[in-house]
């Protein structure tokens, strides 16, 4: 079995299955009925990518499901990234923790695209013109609360404190990722960490935020080896339910 | 609603070489948004390939009590149809 191919595969799967239950949060509770159905579409689309990803991973486990892959791992086994996980806050920290995730799914994708695993490649090909609107989406509110009312710009800027040490980990490779650079089947994240900043920074300017706001501070890590923070165990407790409590329970 | 933000209406066309049709409506602060917003609410299915949004205070309506004078003088009048040409089978959306 490849085992950093299925680690890394697995690691792609968890964090768009993690971010996508988050904005599923919003189902039924956006500020509007547009923004609400916008949030549940792109929670959607996420779920969706997760799929892919736990149908290609179950390849590398004899008998796996793609089920027992999302809803029968305990938090340790979950290699999402932090920034998936951590709660919604307000309007202001859920648009701006999905801009810059998107932002980075956005590279990450165009680069995956051309992965020398062609299973990888197809997915990221597929994947790439959902985050291409969900960065679109996400940009053009950054760019409406921050040079929005005195209150939107407030709420944006302490949104950055809250989510900006999540932002390192992005770029922070696991062994896995790491070894399967070299045979150009992952993508290489320092590389891309230079385009996402230029992205961020465009849409910053236009919202008025200073671009000093971003000065690289400590960042937090962690997720793609299993350490997480306290969230995860309570999305899981909801996610996996219905599977824990019903065992094989289909519908 | 917690804001008031103006009502647009969506207009999507389904296909390429058809006309764009009127679908709904929905708010939104802005024309950039008001598109954002009907691509989600109306386009999530494949409904269209196009989408136009116009502010509805801009859209202009004729007044029911018009209706006799405006609609009822047409209604007598079949040889305004051109419905007594054959059409070839290949011709579509008449």
């Amino acid at each position: 079995m490849d085992q950093p191919l299925y680690h890394y595969t697995l690691q792609l799967a968890d964090t768009s299955l993690i971010m996508g239950h988050r904005m599923s949060e919003w189902t039924g509770h956006g500020p509007m009925l547009e923004q609400d159905i916008a949030l549940t579409n792109m929670a959607l689309d996420l779920i969706g990518q997760s799929r892919n990803f736990y149908q290609y991973a179950t390849r590398f486990q004899e008998g796996m499901t793609e089920d027992q892959l999302a809803y029968l791992r305990d938090s340790r086994a979950f290699k999402n990234l932090l920034i998936a996980e951590i709660p919604n806050g307000d309007w202001a920290v859920t648009i701006l923790k999905l801009f810059f995730f998107s932002a980075f799914h956005f590279h990450f994708y165009e680069r995956l695209s051309h992965s020398a695993d062609r299973q990888l490649a197809a997915i990221a090909e597929k994947s790439l013109k959902e985050v291409t609107y969900h960065l679109r989406w996400s940009g053009e509110w950054v760019i409406r609360l921050g040079d929005g009312t005195e209150e939107s710009h407030r709420r944006l800027q302490s949104a950055l404190e809250e989510v900006w040490p999540y932002t390192g980990e992005m770029f922070e490779p696991s062994a896995d990722e790491s070894l399967l650079t070299h045979n150009n089947t992952s993508v290489s994240l320092p590389s891309i960490r230079r385009p996402w900043l230029d992205t961020v920074l465009r849409v910053f300017e236009e919202a008025t935020l200073p671009a000093s706001a971003m000065e690289s501070g400590w960042m937090q890590t962690g997720g793609k080896n299993g350490v997480h923070t306290e969230h995860l165990g309570h999305i899981l407790a909801e996610l996996q339910f219905l599977q824990r409590a019903y065992p094989g329970c289909e519908w | 609603m917690p804001t008031a933000e103006p009502l647009w209406e969506i207009f999507i066309r389904s296909k390429q070489g058809l006309d764009h049709k009127h679908v709904g409506s929905l708010h939104a602060a802005d024309a950039q948004t008001a598109i954002e917003n009907a691509r989600d609410v109306y386009t999530r299915r494949m409904e269209g390939v196009s989408i136009w949004a116009v502010e509805s205070k801009y859209i202009h309506a004729s007044n029911p009590d018009d209706a006799e004078s405006f609609y009822d003088p047409a209604s007598d009048k079949i040889y305004r149809h051109p419905t007594f040409y054959n059409l070839p089978d290949e011709l579509k959306y008449m």
